[in-house]
């Protein structure tokens, strides 16, 4: 960054460019703090004709710049800084996932060995395998060579050996893949992420066999003997690499970066920041979540341990129709209350994959995207917790019966039940036309347990401030205080499960302007208005078998938070379970979609 | 902002392309800066050495492995032809003599004393790569390939399946909104490009398979058609691969939706004309689209003509088309731009524009559901 003093700081700009929006906000010195002051946002320009990442950068600008009453592009559509009194910004900041999706190759030396323990890396890391490369896999080495560069892959991971066998059939995969030189997606200075996680003896010669043009990481071998699988060195490294090279990437990267004032940094990245700053400040545990066009990133903080997992292919534009094939279609309708036409609804998400940008414009429209967006939300959270464990690295024997099962080693440090707030972001849940709805998905989703305070970023703002804390923490904290968190509520949930109709909790609330007791039935969800500002005390009386923290059956009394939303009660049980007859299910959502004031007056034209 | 999304495609009658035709391993290039090629001219290629099977010699003729060298009819480096006796045991006082025939075509490699077996190495496998585009050769790659060059009119699609092919243009729609069903498929199509209308029917597109057809390409498809043809679900759109025995490529999207007029007279106008075509097609940041190349002469063109991968303003009288329900699909002239943005009906706000079409009637929409198109 430049040598500036932070005091003379006065006008900020951040962009966040991500796979299918540019979100631009200005942060302006209000009197003695810093406030965010407007916003505007244009489509990501990385597909032709543009190919180049500013121009979306500039287009989000622009509209911030109208709406400011301040010129920020000069005639050469170049940024002004440093500030004048009506012109430019004194800092430009910008984080990215323009970048998108993962895609992998992954090779090894028997098909169903190391390359299979390979591919369980890799899809274990959120990643899609376009093709595994194995020593017999019954193809020519020129076809094996000509598919590597037909598909361009993200990155690439080679096994192969057990450590301290024999080198050299590891050392050929190498040298097959070495004079492929894969083309990348994006130009520039863009160098090929190729992982190795094979025996480790062969390390120094597959070194040798790697020019400069690839980014070559080195780790612990998935397969350091035949019986024992040791997959998470590798797939942290995968997801390491995916967030470090290949996240933020996009066509006019390298001139985004000549522009910004500190360097450009990965969305996920920013947004943990802030995250880990909630959790530490307030000294509780937090699960954050920001959903975009191709990727979707989770991020927690357990007793003070942060966790950050990006799910590479799960997202709302590019991603709508992996989300759709991975979660099945009688998932995601099952969050819908009503019929849909199913013929009708894989068109309509065919085609926001293949035009990212469009909108919903119906109410039906938006109910079909929220209801993919619960499933997009709940298997990047199930795979998050896969991530999160006590045990990392540690090895798994597999036995012949467990050649297909992707399970990892560890025990998952997620736990709902210790949750004390819930974040969150992206489009579909920050631009939500009803906070009550972002409540209801977080809720649906993510599935807390016992008492969960939920909050959004109000314009999703989360990825500037996260960048921002790096260059000037103090005007960071005062947005993020003053306009970034906006609380929805708290949620208090029965964990366990029991018969429709038949007691769950009993439930007393006394505050200052809601004062409540009653009795809650198995499938019941209620909801109470309770101001943002407003703390009411909640004392529950858990039926047998259902647990609020306690212990099951156990009375509970804890202060609960207010919010845009209110106080949630939901007896729906953990786990969250729906009938499976879609008439039933359609009346038992419609009666959650009523309890939760989702969609009032509904029309769905 | 009043920039309308496109999504780039270019569809224009005239432009110079480039292609660049590559081995997967070092070979001769066949070809020199100059020389004229055809779409299915090989212009570089090299040999991989054979297949390798191994014949276990002792064990066939029961005999110790150190006896095998002498049993041998074929010596090292022969080539031999499938059934050529390879081996003869002496047998006893000359009679009971077993011979062993190979089963494969090839070259004695080794005839081991030591394990008494024998290697036959097959015959080099070639390794070819097509010019794809008819054009001249502009630049020679060493050892590698070529950069093939021609002026065409060129087509992207928005989505595609399966990978390169060529044929003449063949037209089964009369419109650009007629859709393309199994009866207009016919036995004469064979190794043709097909050109439909709107949406392509699962049914037409398995006749196509069985005539033998190189490739359709049409307006749209339904995703459940799309699946049938494939045999699974799409999750991220990266293709090119697929072995359904045909390329398929959409130029508009998934459904009932009719191909642009443009791209339907263009393609109409070089009916009979040899086209290349490529399914490929991978959406993501770097984005890959399907195409339908068609040489129209060698000559170098000055610049493109009329190519419609512009993005536009949005102005009164502009045409744009919906691609996104409740009207996806629907063809219309911008009728008023409100600059407020306004509550859509899914409760949003959004910044909207008012279409009117033909019909007369008008329908409001949020400016991120139209792209430009040309007439």
């Amino acid at each position: 960054m430049k040598n500036l003093d932070p005091d003379k700081i006065k006008v900020i700009l951040a962009t966040d460019c991500g796979s299918t929006t540019t979100k631009a906000i200005l942060i302006q010195k209000v009197g003695d703090s810093y406030r965010q002051t407007h916003r505007g946002e244009a489509p990501t320009t990385v597909e032709e004709p543009f190919a180049d990442v500013t121009m979306g950068v500039i287009n989000a600008v622009t509209e911030v710049g109208e709406l400011a009453g301040r010129r920020f592009v000069d005639d050469d559509g170049k940024l002004i800084h440093p500030a004048t009194e009506t012109e430019g910004c004194d800092i430009y900041i910008s984080t990215s996932s323009a970048g998108g999706g993962l895609q992998m190759m992954v090779a090894g030396v028997i098909k169903e060995m190391t390359a299979a323990s390979a591919k369980r890396a890799a899809l274990g890391a959120g990643a899609i395998v376009m093709d595994t490369i194995a020593s017999n896999d019954k193809r020519k080495p020129h076809d094996q060579i000509q598919r590597i560069r037909e598909l361009r892959p993200d990155m690439i991971l080679i096994s192969g050996g057990v450590d301290g066998g024999n080198t050299t059939q590891v050392v050929q995969i190498a040298e097959l893949i070495a004079p492929a030189k894969p083309r990348p997606r994006f130009g520039g200075k863009y160098r090929l992420p190729i992982i190795f996680a094979g025996n480790k003896d062969a390390a120094p010669l597959v070194e040798k066999t790697f020019d400069e043009d690839v980014e070559l990481s080195i780790v612990e071998n998935l397969r350091p003997v035949l019986e024992y699988e040791n997959l998470s060195p590798a797939r942290d490294a995968i997801h390491d690499v995916f967030l470090e090279h290949v996240m933020a990437h996009a066509p006019g990267y390298d001139k985004l970066m000549t522009w910004t004032d500190a360097p450009i940094m990965p969305t996920p990245g920013a947004v943990g920041n802030i995250l880990q700053t909630i959790a530490n400040t307030q000294g509780i545990n937090a699960v954050g979540v920001d959903i975009g066009g191709a990727t979707t990133d989770v991020f927690s903080v357990f007793d003070k341990t942060f966790n950050r997992t990006v799910s590479a292919n799960l997202g709302m534009s590019y991603s709508i129709s992996n989300v759709c094939a991975e979660a099945t279609m009688p998932k995601i309708l099952r969050w819908v209350h009503f019929d849909m036409d199913e013929r009708e609804l894989r068109n309509r998400v065919k085609n926001k994959m293949i035009r990212p940008t469009t909108i919903p414009q119906t109410r039906e429209a938006l109910i079909f995207e929220q209801a993919v967006a619960r499933e997009a939300l709940r298997l990047a959270y199930q795979q998050h917790k896969e991530f999160a464990t006590t045990l990392k690295g540690v090895q798994q024997q597999r036995t012949v019966g467990d050649t297909f099962s992707q399970q990892v080693g560890g025990q998952t440090i997620v736990d709902n039940m210790k949750l004390d707030l819930l974040v969150a972001s992206g489009g579909v849940l920050s631009h939500a036309p009803r906070m009550n709805q972002t409540a209801m998905l977080l809720i649906d989703a993510f599935e807390p347990e016992g008492f969960t305070t939920l909050a959004k970023d109000s314009i999703f703002m989360m990825p500037h401030l996260g960048v921002l804390a790096e260059v000037h923490p103090k005007a960071a904290t005062e947005v993020f205080e003053k306009d970034c968190l906006i609380y929805l509520g708290t949620c208090v949930a029965a964990k366990g499960t029991g018969k429709e109709g038949r007691p769950c909790f009993s439930y007393e609330i006394k505050g200052s302007s809601l004062n409540e007791r009653g009795e809650m039935m198995y499938g019941d969800l209620k909801l109470f208005p309770l101001a943002q500002g407003e703390t009411a005390m909640v004392i529950i009386d858990p039926a047998k078998g259902f647990d609020f923290g306690n212990g099951p059956g156990k009375r509970i009394e804890r202060q609960v938070k207010g919010g845009t939303v209110g106080l949630v009660l939901d007896a729906r049980g953990r786990p969250l379970a729906l009938p499976e007859d879609r008439a039933t299910g359609q009346a038992t959502m419609k009666r959650w979609v009523e309890a939760m004031n989702m969609y009032p007056g509904e029309s769905r034209k | 902002m009043a920039n309308a999304y496109t999504p780039g495609l270019k569809v224009t009658p005239k432009m110079t392309f480039r292609t660049r035709r590559v081995l997967p391993i070092p070979g001769d290039v066949l070809v020199k800066v100059g020389d004229k090629v055809k779409a299915r001219d090989i212009v570089a290629q090299t040999f991989m050495p054979g297949d390798v099977t191994p014949v276990n010699m002792a064990n066939l003729l029961s005999m110790p492995p150190g006896d095998v060298p002498g049993c041998m009819i074929a010596k090292e480096g022969q080539t031999i032809a499938e059934g050529d006796v390879l081996a003869r045991s002496p047998g006893i006082f000359g009679f009971f003599k077993n011979e062993i025939k190979s089963k494969v075509a090839g070259t004695i490699e080794t005839i081991s004393p030591v394990t008494g077996q024998v290697i036959v190495r097959g015959a080099p496998i070639p390794v070819q790569v097509g010019a794809y585009l008819t054009g001249t050769v502009v630049e020679v790659i060493p050892n590698e390939g070529v950069v093939i060059e021609a002026e065409v009119a060129f087509i992207q699609g928005i989505f595609g399946i399966g990978g390169e092919t060529f044929g003449p243009i063949r037209m089964a729609c009369k419109e650009h909104s007629q859709e393309l069903t199994e009866d207009l498929i016919t036995d004469d199509m064979k190794g043709c490009v097909i050109v439909g209308g709107a949406r392509m029917y699962y049914t037409a597109v398995k006749k196509a398979i069985r005539v033998g057809v190189a490739a359709i390409v049409s307006g749209g498809i339904d995703d459940a058609d799309l699946k049938e043809v494939l045999g699974y679900d799409l999750g991220v759109a990266i293709t090119g691969s697929e072995q359904a025995g045909i390329t398929l490529i959409i130029t508009e999207g998934f459904g009932d939706i009719a191909m642009a007029q443009r791209t339907f007279e263009l393609l109409d106008s070089h009916k009979g004309h040899e086209a290349a075509v490529n399914g490929a097609t991978q959406i993501r940041a770097g984005v890959m689209r399907p195409e339908i190349v068609v040489p129209i002469s060698t000559a170098p063109a000055a610049a493109d003509a009329g190519a419609r991968n512009v993005a536009g303003l949005l102005e009164v009288g502009t045409m744009v088309r919906i691609i996104r329900d409740p009207y996806f699909g629907l063809i219309g002239a911008v009728n008023n731009l409100p600059p407020e943005p306004a509550v859509l009906g899914s409760g949003s706000k959004a910044r909207v524009l008012e279409v009117r079409f033909d019909s007369g009637e008008t329908v409001t929409v949020p400016r991120a559901n139209v792209e430009l198109i040309e007439g």
